[in-house]
């Protein structure tokens, strides 16, 4: 397989995990909110709900799952985005 | 995993802080050497597929979830300063897009989930094989057991940082337990991922696989007589 190739299809997989499997993940508290509930220290936290995609919403799609999706595929596609340009600079400095 | 702010007070997360900010100057530095021709591309697919793993919380019984967080797998595919740049930037796309994590907070969770979780599984990685027979195949078992240990380290590290600045005053024995319980069955999930990956990357391109690469070697040299396929 081409190594192009296996980079497209674990793409599609990510996003096709962040769209529309995660819709599916466990809404149970993880790890760490269970310890912090448990041993009292869980309302010392400040929720930050002004970013764009609090909570892995989009804001004014009520339909959770489109919104939880949407969210999904805009955060992998910044978080891919970053990345390739990062790494293009990387190599730019790299060749002088 | 993501402490969101309010947990710690403000001189550990200043101090967590320029310590994350300087081991990702390191990082940087260390990328441009890392990065080649195989391991470029594999950065973006890497980045973009922690961050998808990481919504993907798993029931680990009693009302409670986990998530892969990554670096042991980053650490495996791209190498440690790949991989630390990697997780790094789908923290701090979580904290300023998502409200996955708090602002203050930022410097630690890069700390615990970014920096220690890929140095850690890059050590176990090395160390186990060296000792290990030079086969390939192991690389994705030893994936998973560095997957394992990254999460404890990770949540070892939590409790020690609680400790020193923890705006609650929690029993320090009370919270390692606490911790450590919950996230040796998140550090089970990990390594089970984390191994199936790596072991799926293995069977199609192990050249692709930055951990496996020493073990690959140089082929010599085939000639092949008949119609090129």
């Amino acid at each position: 397989m081409s190594a192009r190739r296996l980079i497209g299809l674990g793409l599609i997989l990510a996003f096709l995990i962040a769209g529309v499997l995660s819709f599916y993940a466990s809404a149970h508290p993880d790890g760490l909110q269970m310890v912090a509930k448990t041993l009292g220290f869980a309302d010392d936290a400040n929720s930050s709900d002004g970013s764009l995609l609090a909570g892995y919403q989009v804001p004014g799609v009520a339909d959770q799952r489109l919104s939880g999706g949407l969210a999904g595929i805009l955060g992998a596609a910044i978080v891919l985005a970053t990345m390739t340009l990062l790494i293009r600079v990387l190599r730019r400095k790299q060749t002088r | 995993m993501h402490v969101p702010d309010g947990f710690l007070n403000l001189p550990t997360s200043v101090a967590t802080g320029v310590a994350a900010a300087t081991v990702i100057g390191f990082a940087l530095k260390g990328a441009g050497r890392e990065l080649d021709d195989r391991s470029a591309p594999m950065g973006g697919l890497v980045a973009t597929f922690v961050f998808a793993g990481q919504m993907m919380n798993f029931p680990i019984g009693a009302g409670t979830s986990g998530h892969l967080i990554g670096g042991a797998l980053a650490a495996t595919l791209v190498g440690p300063w790949m991989g630390i740049l990697c997780v790094s930037v789908v923290v701090i796309v979580q904290a300023l897009f998502m409200a996955d994590g708090g602002i203050t907070a930022l410097g630690t969770n890069v700390l615990l989930m970014a920096v220690l979780t890929v140095l850690v599984a890059a050590g176990v990685n090395k160390l186990l094989l060296s000792l290990l027979p030079k086969r390939v195949g192991l690389v994705a078992p030893v994936s998973g057991v560095a997957a394992f240990l990254s999460v404890l380290c990770a949540a070892a590290a939590f409790t020690a940082l609680f400790i020193v600045g923890g705006n609650t005053p929690i029993a320090p024995a009370l919270l390692f337990k606490a911790m450590m319980g919950w996230h040796v069955l998140i550090g089970l999930g990990e390594a089970v991922i984390t191994a199936l990956i790596v072991g799926g990357v293995l069977a199609l391109r192990p050249d692709l696989v930055w951990a496996a690469r020493p073990l690959l070697g140089s082929r010599p040299l085939e000639v092949r007589t008949g119609p090129v396929r």
